[in-house]
């Protein structure tokens, strides 16, 4: 996994680019994040929630970075725990 | 990260929405992507190792600059309003480019370089043309996006790259994806040459606001196209919107009420005329943006509320930041330091530096970064109390007199208080004795007589100090400044060397 690898959820719609790559596995839905998906299963309840479309999502140390390209029904986690959404201050737009 | 996927984006989430409106045409986030990908075939059929633009901003500078994105190749507008042999020295250095614009002018001076050029109107018909396979694998956006040539106000043109990760990092950074509701639009009006041109496509695509381009500025026209398009958020140099507010107190007319936000940038904004459009325009929230091409644009802003609080404010410390660049984004790290890389505290000030992820810092021949990533920007500033940032110029325009440093801001901010003076710029004249002394040259206003040498002598000496008294004095009609309202000081220098 390197930044601007995109990884799909073999658990819903989701996908999403790597915006900063870490160790651990990244699962989404509670299936493993890949590249390409073999087969789809179903979405495990305990890692159900959502992405949104063009929304971050990182891990509490800030190792790791996902940005939603398309939204699904699964929640992101690294090893277990959930990614958060990373709150952007809104800006004014400047150009 | 690729940047074309910022454009991917807005086309997944709404393929039918209108992104881009140029010369009465609109065209959806739909059909600009399927444009781009079909540049990106064209791109690599040519064997091109650039994409250069010698032309107004269009449809093709926005399907040329992802297009470029998606082939791998750099995307490099250049500055149309060169002279021939400047801008043939430039064509040389990106060859072979498949060039998009004059394609007279490119066969004038450049025919022998090996380029691949198309008019506007052939390129943009060649993009819907060139059927994109399905299959298509495109780049990964690990390169240069981007290939921007300094203006060169100072030396000869810089190639400033930026790489897709710094533009993805400044869009993501500061722009809400589909943030914009389906009304607002953003009148684009500086050249795609310019940093601020092609942060505006990519930040508006990216909010999914609808981009209303004018190609060439014009103030009747900015001005009928923002009634026309109900157009809600423009960026201007302070020079256009000079040029805007003079129009209408000359009685254009236009019902301009739609327009919620004006952001400006590029130079240095006069604080008569901020002060005249606040006024002029009291329910529009200004923006003042800050940056510069090796920072892929802004690195720090002073907001609407500021503007207005500063505009009211009876305090002398707070009314000051309408001449602030405002507050440095929470995404970079900003500090001011001295000759000697000391960072120095706030109210002194020094050279500006940045460090971030947006920052490239880095040109085709040498990155002008430091060993722990910190960009030296050659602005010269300082931070307030509060975190303001304030500019005084370049560090190259310092003037060095006896070892002492003089900004040439603080002589032409006390010239400029005289009535009879229009214009003024320091700058530095050579010296026997000091090294350098202070050169002027001045314009006189309109109506008023020509003040005597000893006149302007006595009051710098008076607000300022000694040192600060120029050596030489030179009236002149008006002064150099570039399209983007950059003064040129080495034209400035050479005035004086006359």
């Amino acid at each position: 996994m390197k930044p601007g690898a995109r990884l799909k959820s073999a658990a819903c719609d989701g996908e999403f680019v790597v915006i900063r790559a870490g160790g651990g596995t990244l699962t989404c839905g509670g299936a493993p994040l890949a590249e390409t998906v073999a087969e789809a299963v179903p979405l495990d309840p305990a890692h159900a929630g959502g992405t949104v479309m063009g929304k971050r999502y990182v891990d509490a140390a800030g190792t790791v970075e996902l940005l939603c390209v398309k939204p699904g029904q699964g929640a992101l986690a690294l090893g277990g725990v959930s990614l958060v959404l990373k709150e952007a201050k809104p800006l004014p737009a400047s150009d | 990260m690729n940047i074309a996927l910022l454009l991917e984006m807005a086309a997944e989430a709404a393929a039918d929405r209108v992104a881009l409106v140029c010369d009465g045409k609109r065209w959806t986030y739909g059909e600009l992507l399927a444009a781009a990908r079909g540049a990106c075939e064209l791109i690599r059929d040519s064997g091109a190792e650039f994409v250069a633009l010698l032309d107004e901003s269009s449809e093709a500078s926005v399907i040329a600059l992802f297009g470029a994105a998606l082939s791998g190749v750099p995307y490099c507008p250049l500055n149309y309003r060169l002279a021939d042999a400047d801008l043939a020295a430039l064509l040389g250095r990106v060859a072979p480019a498949l060039v998009i614009g004059d394609a007279d002018r490119l066969a004038r001076i450049a025919a022998d370089q090996g380029h691949v050029v198309y008019a506007r109107a052939a390129f943009t018909l060649a993009v819907q043309e060139a059927c994109a396979p399905t299959d298509a694998v495109y780049d990964p956006g690990e390169g240069v996006a981007v290939q921007l040539f300094t203006s060169g106000t100072t030396a000869a043109p810089k190639a400033a790259i930026l790489r897709h990760s710094n533009l993805v990092s400044y869009i993501l950074g500061t722009v809400e994806f589909g943030g914009a509701d389906e009304a607002e639009s953003a009148l684009v009006s500086v050249p795609p040459y310019h940093i601020a041109g092609i942060a505006a496509v990519a930040s508006s695509i990216y909010a999914q606001r609808r981009i209303v381009m004018l190609p060439a500025f014009a103030p009747d026209a900015w001005l009928k196209l923002v009634e026309a398009e109900r157009v809600t958020n423009a960026f201007v140099v302070p020079t256009m919107l000079g040029r805007i507010i003079h129009a209408l107190d000359k009685g254009v007319r236009a019902d301009i009420a739609s327009l919620r936000s004006i952001a400006y940038g590029g130079g240095k904004m006069p604080l008569e005329l901020i002060s005249h459009a606040l006024d002029l325009f009291p329910e529009t929230g200004f923006t003042n943006a800050y940056g510069l091409t090796e920072t892929s644009s802004t690195i720090a802003l002073l907001g609407p509320q500021e503007h207005r609080a500063a505009h009211r404010s009876g305090d002398p410390a707070v009314r000051a930041r309408l001449a602030s660049v405002g507050i440095p984004l929470p995404t970079i790290e900003l500090e001011i330091r001295d000759e000697d890389g000391r960072v120095l505290p706030a109210g002194e000030p020094g050279e500006i530096y940045v460090r971030g992820d947006q920052v490239s810092g880095q040109y085709r021949e040498r990155s002008a970064l430091d060993a722990d990533g910190w960009f030296p920007t050659r602005d010269a500033g300082y931070l307030d109390a509060d975190g303001y940032l304030f500019l005084s110029g370049r560090a190259d325009d310092v003037i060095v007199r006896g070892g002492e440093n003089i900004s040439p801001g603080e002589i032409e901010d006390v010239l400029l208080t005289h009535p009879a003076i229009a214009d003024a710029a320091a700058v530095a004249i050579p010296d026997p004795e000091w090294g350098e002394a202070v050169g002027l040259a001045v314009v006189v206003r309109g109506g008023f007589d020509q003040p005597a040498e000893d006149e302007l002598k006595d009051l710098i000496r008076a607000r300022l100090r000694s040192s600060r008294v120029p050596e030489r004095v030179l009236f002149v009609a008006a002064l150099p400044y570039n399209e983007m309202g950059k003064l040129l000081r080495r034209e400035v220098k050479a005035m004086l060397a006359a």
